[in-house]
């Protein structure tokens, strides 16, 4: 019996079986507690979308053997720069998705050229690839700082209204703002379905399952998941870590487009700094390892880790009502689930 | 027992994992002798040294049973600590020193000469004490003397030449007191022939001064100047114990690898290469494969035939295969069927017709967390572009065609398996390397490289895997080029085998060539013995 038992938790993994029971038994304290539940699964829901492609983004970069993708921030700020010009251009008709669709491919070159070089760096650092890419990811976000003061953007929604650069956070409402979360959006007893949102989560998920079963795709999971192999099947091993991360940064950019979008706002300045971390833990939970993702990982994962997030917060402001307390526990929970899911980096046996 | 014996093993014997390595071995080291302890690869030789020195390994997997005696007294070592409290030491193949520290420093090591200072004093800590470098130079000097190196002991190892290193190794297990007995492990492998001689005469001293030594090596002519007496182990078995003065070189070839030969040999089937076409030539071969390197190789295999390529561990006949496949950077010539082969280039190899079995099988053979039909198809899907449905320039797995595939696939080899998407994780041994001969097949190639296609699998498997191999050869004629540490496997399948020693061919022999040949050669003694021949008959 115990054996039974231990070969099944075995199977779902620890870690996941520990967040998954730590959500539930969250969800049940804010229901005992009186918490509104339709808004709390609504908002579940939509932080599930909206987080998703992020995680997404993990899944070429360890498949080709680079590890969880740390340096997210890169394809973050080919996002951010795709979304910036779409709304100075006025890219922003309907037909373009109030703007989604051309932030999309505006952000597609800069992802494509920093994923390459950012693919030559990892090549030549090979082991040491996640420290690296933190650091890269660090150092990318510093830089633009400069960035968004001295680039020439002259939107006016963009612009602080007095002096020079861009603003902190840019609102989205009157371009593409909430356009997947209304697209055939319902609501079913209270909770708000955006099934526009996670339509689209599920057809990347989609795209990205077909392209681990495609010939290149093949290619790439044999690259990262034996180099020594993969040369001796005549693979070229360095090549194929240059496509993974080229992938890793569109999905990124992309990514944090649906973010912002869902959000309602572009964040720029030092908001990406950190963004990479709740992805990477996002696909950990799910059940992922350094060195191997499934597609199932990151739609377990997002849900548990974001939902555990959502949940939590408003039952801890509830128990702990006295001062602002709620900046600070969501900064423990976030980075205690992060911290807690890169202790385990084991993944599903 | 008239005579004091420093050592004596009785009995020993040692199993991994139900597959035995020592059936029975005795070894005893009288006071003051050099004793030579020789045999193949795979003999039980390292075995029987980490037992002597109780090493981790031996205690994790069971133990040994047998009973080993230090001046004739009993004794059970737990780990290498208490082997040297005994006062047995060892001399590395692989030299344990610290380049950057001094010779006198790396001699003692853990084992410094300490004074009193202030500091200590008030503590009364023994890890606070100064060093007292003059007492341990003063040693270091000693040490160094007693070896026969004249150098000084300030000097830092790194930048010392090999053989140097080597000295200051014997100097450190010297200079620690109530060394009784030295165990040499292939000492002179990395060493030139002067250094090696060098290092003979300073055994010779030593024995002199009544260290009894154990002297492990591959090269027979320096067991037969150097030691007293050998022993001779062979499949875990100890075959011969002889006094020097009764034997020779010859001698000891013929016994180290002498063994009946009971698979049928095959030199005798009908041969389908009598018109000698020579599908492959290899000229001056070099590939710089770490531990295995290649030095100039010529060879040339005949359509149609199984050859075989043997020699010793480390002597790079496993270096041939892996840079003729562009997996080691390798310079030379190669030529296929008439026409020069790229070298360097994998993608360009595999697609003119040769594929390759590794003997790396686990590391480079199997992608071991990708389901067993995966593996088969793999190489082909990506080189030939097979397996797959095309829409335009995307395509997607053909899952059908692959499991159809892989179910002939698993029949015809018989791998036994649950079903085509098990990991090759959980397969055995044998079945594992019928995946990768199977992933080989796929390619559909004229010539295969195999390379120790029955390493690590058990002895029902072995033969399963080497009639595959034949069965290849005779049904498809696939010329097939095997690579085994294993004689006795190239000699019963094999139309002709050269033998690799210190990265160049030393001889090309048929299977019915004596056991005599075979050892010699192996022992790279073979030109030598024959150069020596030629200038007496002059």
């Amino acid at each position: 019996m115990i054996e039974l038992i231990k070969k099944y938790i075995n199977n779902i993994g620890l870690p996941r079986l520990i967040i998954t029971l730590l959500f539930i038994g969250i969800c049940v304290t804010a229901i005992i507690i009186g918490l509104p539940v339709g808004l709390l699964a609504s908002d579940v829901i939509r932080r599930f979308g909206m987080f998703g492609v992020l995680a997404l983004a993990m899944v070429p970069a360890i498949q080709c053997g680079t590890g969880p993708n740390f340096a997210l921030p890169i394809g973050i700020i080919c996002g951010l720069l795709g979304s910036l010009m779409t709304i100075e251009f006025g890219l922003t008709s309907p037909v373009l998705g109030y703007g989604f669709i051309s932030a999309v491919l505006i952000s597609l070159p800069f992802a494509i050229i920093s994923g390459w070089l950012y693919g030559i760096l990892l090549n030549k650092i090979k082991g040491s690839e996640m420290l690296v890419a933190t650091y890269t990811g660090f150092s990318i976000v510093s830089f633009l700082q400069i960035g968004w003061v001295t680039l020439p953007f002259t939107h006016p929604e963009m612009r602080w209204p007095i002096g020079k650069g861009l603003r902190v956070t840019v609102s989205l409402e009157s371009t593409f703002g909430g356009v997947l979360n209304r697209l055939w959006g319902i609501n079913v007893g209270g909770v708000y379905i955006p099934t526009g949102l996670l339509l689209f989560f599920i057809g990347c998920c989609w795209l990205v399952w077909l392209f681990s079963r495609s010939k290149s795709g093949i290619e790439m999971i044999t690259a990262g998941a034996n180099p020594k192999f993969a040369a001796a099947a005549g693979i070229n091993v360095d090549k194929n870590r240059i496509i993974g991360t080229i992938l890793s940064t569109i999905i990124g950019a992309i990514g944090i487009i649906v973010y912002s979008l869902s959000f309602g706002f572009l964040q720029l300045y030092l908001a990406p700094l950190y963004m990479a971390f709740p992805a990477v833990a996002a696909v950990l939970i799910g059940g992922a390892s350094t060195s191997k993702v499934k597609i199932s990982h990151v739609i377990i994962g997002t849900f548990l880790f974001q939902g555990l997030l959502t949940v939590a917060l408003p039952v801890a402001n509830q128990m702990f009502p006295e001062g602002n307390l709620s900046e600070v526990l969501r900064m423990i929970v976030q980075n205690g689930i992060i911290l807690y899911a890169l202790t385990k980096m084991g993944g599903e046996s | 027992m008239a005579e004091e014996y420093v050592l004596q093993m009785k009995n020993i014997q040692k199993e991994y994992y139900g597959n035995k390595v020592l059936k029975g071995v005795n070894l005893s080291v009288k006071k003051g002798e050099i004793h030579g302890l020789i045999g193949e690869n795979g003999a039980g030789k390292s075995t029987l040294m980490n037992i002597l020195f109780g090493m981790p390994v031996i205690h994790s997997t069971g133990g040994y049973s047998g009973n080993i005696y230090i001046n004739s007294k009993k004794v059970d070592i737990k780990s290498p600590f208490e082997a040297m409290k005994i006062g047995i030491g060892m001399v590395h193949q692989e030299f344990m020193l610290i380049p950057n520290f001094t010779i006198t420093e790396n001699i003692k090591l853990n084992r410094e000469i300490t004074q009193d200072n202030l500091i200590s004093k008030v503590f009364k800590s023994e890890r606070l004490k100064t060093l007292n470098s003059s007492a341990m130079a003063e040693d270091a000097r000693k040490a160094l003397h007693r070896v026969g190196l004249n150098i000084d002991e300030w000097v830092t190892i790194a930048g010392l030449p090999v053989g140097y290193m080597q000295f200051v190794e014997i100097a450190r297990e010297i200079d620690k007191t109530g060394i009784k007995l030295l165990v040499f492990d292939e000492p002179t492998a990395v060493l030139t022939e002067s250094e090696a001689s060098n290092l003979i005469s300073a055994m010779k001293r030593l024995a002199e001064a009544g260290i009894a030594i154990l002297f492990i090596t591959h090269r027979l002519s320096e067991v037969i100047s150097a030691a007293d007496n050998i022993t001779v182990l062979r499949d875990g078995e100890l075959v011969a114990v002889k006094a020097k003065k009764d034997t020779d070189v010859i001698e000891l070839a013929e016994i180290m690898v002498g063994r009946k030969v009971d698979l049928k040999s095959k030199s005798e089937q009908s041969r389908k290469y009598k018109d000698k076409e020579v599908i492959l030539e290899i000229k001056d071969l070099q590939v710089d494969m770490p531990g295995e390197r290649v030095k100039g190789v010529d060879l040339g295999i005949y359509k149609g035939e199984i050859f075989g390529i043997g020699g010793l561990a480390g002597q790079g006949k496993v270096g041939i295969a892996n840079g003729i496949m562009g997996l080691y950077p390798s310079k030379g010539e190669v030529f296929f069927k008439g026409k020069k082969l790229d070298l360097n280039n994998t993608r360009g190899a595999i697609n003119k017709g040769l594929a390759f079995v590794s003997e790396d099988r686990r590391g480079m053979g199997l992608l071991l967390d990708h389901s067993l039909e995966l593996n088969i198809v793999i190489t082909t899907m990506q080189n030939k572009g097979k397996f797959l449905k095309r829409f335009g320039i995307f395509s997607q797995l053909d899952n059908k065609e692959i499991r159809e595939y892989a179910n002939k696939m698993i029949k015809d080899l018989d791998i036994r398996c649950i079903r085509p998407q098990q990991l090759t994780r959980q397969l055995s041994g044998g079945n594992q390397q019928k995946v990768c001969v199977a992933r080989a097949l796929t390619l559909n190639p004229e010539v295969l490289f195999v390379s120790e296609p029955t390493r690590g699998i058990d002895i029902g498997a072995k033969k399963l895997v080497l009639d595959l191999l034949v069965k290849l050869n005779t049904e498809l004629g696939m010329t097939i080029i095997m690579t085994s540490s294993e004689l006795v496997e190239l000699r019963s399948i094999c139309d002709r085998i050269a033998i690799i020693s210190n990265g160049k061919v030393e001889g090309i022999l048929k299977p019915s060539n004596s056991d005599r040949e075979f050892g010699l050669m192996m022992a790279g003694e073979y030109r030598r013995m024959q150069r020596e021949e030629a200038t007496i008959n002059d």
